[in-house]
């Protein structure tokens, strides 16, 4: 079964179906997610019509739990990333779902 | 921040293509991702985070307009996991960077510099 496809995979794709040099396809590449990662780091959304969108969520500080001491520990507020499936990608993923599935390890 | 922003960062900042290329590859990228993600495959993007595709089992629920109770379907979804670096950065910390995205990162941060 395949696994995830990488960032450099995803490099290697875009170089031989838009016929670049590997390094140029590359720059393309980090270019896009520097600039969607700066916006998301100003505070500022980003829409792109038919793969989603992505916001910045505010979450409240909370009082948690250590779970192996079972002491209190105070967890700050804090950002993150919150991505909405556009409608285009939902409807196709949901469309492919007879398809085997690579769960691979999904944490980075 | 919309497509024509990103693809003009890439006619600005990476430069040597015509706006028309630089448009035809941030198409030809979102799309190799929509293909890759329907094909039950997973990206994963260091640096910036993993979409995964996930199987979810039917269960009841509730519609939340009339509660009435409904059932949902099994369906399969696409899930995005930020980064550490990501999470990182929108809360304003100082995340470890790469030497390849290195360049691409102070073309961008100048021009967000201009801008401001």
């Amino acid at each position: 079964m395949s696994k995830a496809m990488t960032k450099s995979q995803l490099i290697e794709v875009i170089a031989e179906r838009a016929r670049l040099p590997r390094t140029r396809a590359e720059d393309v590449v980090n270019c896009i997610f520097e600039t969607m990662s700066a916006a998301l780091e100003r505070g500022e959304g980003i829409e792109i019509r038919g793969f989603g969108s992505f916001t910045i969520r505010d979450y409240e500080g909370y009082t948690g739990r250590n779970p192996k001491k079972n002491e209190p520990v105070a967890v700050k507020p804090k950002k993150l990333p919150f991505f909405k499936v556009g409608k285009d990608l939902k409807d196709l993923v949901a469309s492919r779902a007879h398809l085997p599935l690579d769960t691979g390890d999904d944490r980075s | 921040m919309t497509k024509a922003e990103i693809i003009e960062s890439v006619y600005s900042l990476v430069g040597g293509f015509s706006k028309k290329e630089a448009s035809d590859l941030v198409e030809a990228i979102f799309e190799t991702m929509k293909e890759t993600l329907a094909s039950g495959r997973a990206i994963k993007l260091s640096g910036f985070g993993n979409f995964v595709v996930r199987d979810k089992a039917s269960r009841p629920g509730l519609n939340p307009k009339t509660l009435a109770r409904i059932r949902l379907d099994e369906r399969r979804i696409v899930r995005f996991r930020p980064s550490l670096v990501l999470k990182l950065r929108v809360n304003g910390g100082r995340a470890p960077r790469a030497g390849a995205e290195k360049k691409m990162l102070s073309r961008v941060a100048a021009a967000n510099d201009e801008r401001e």
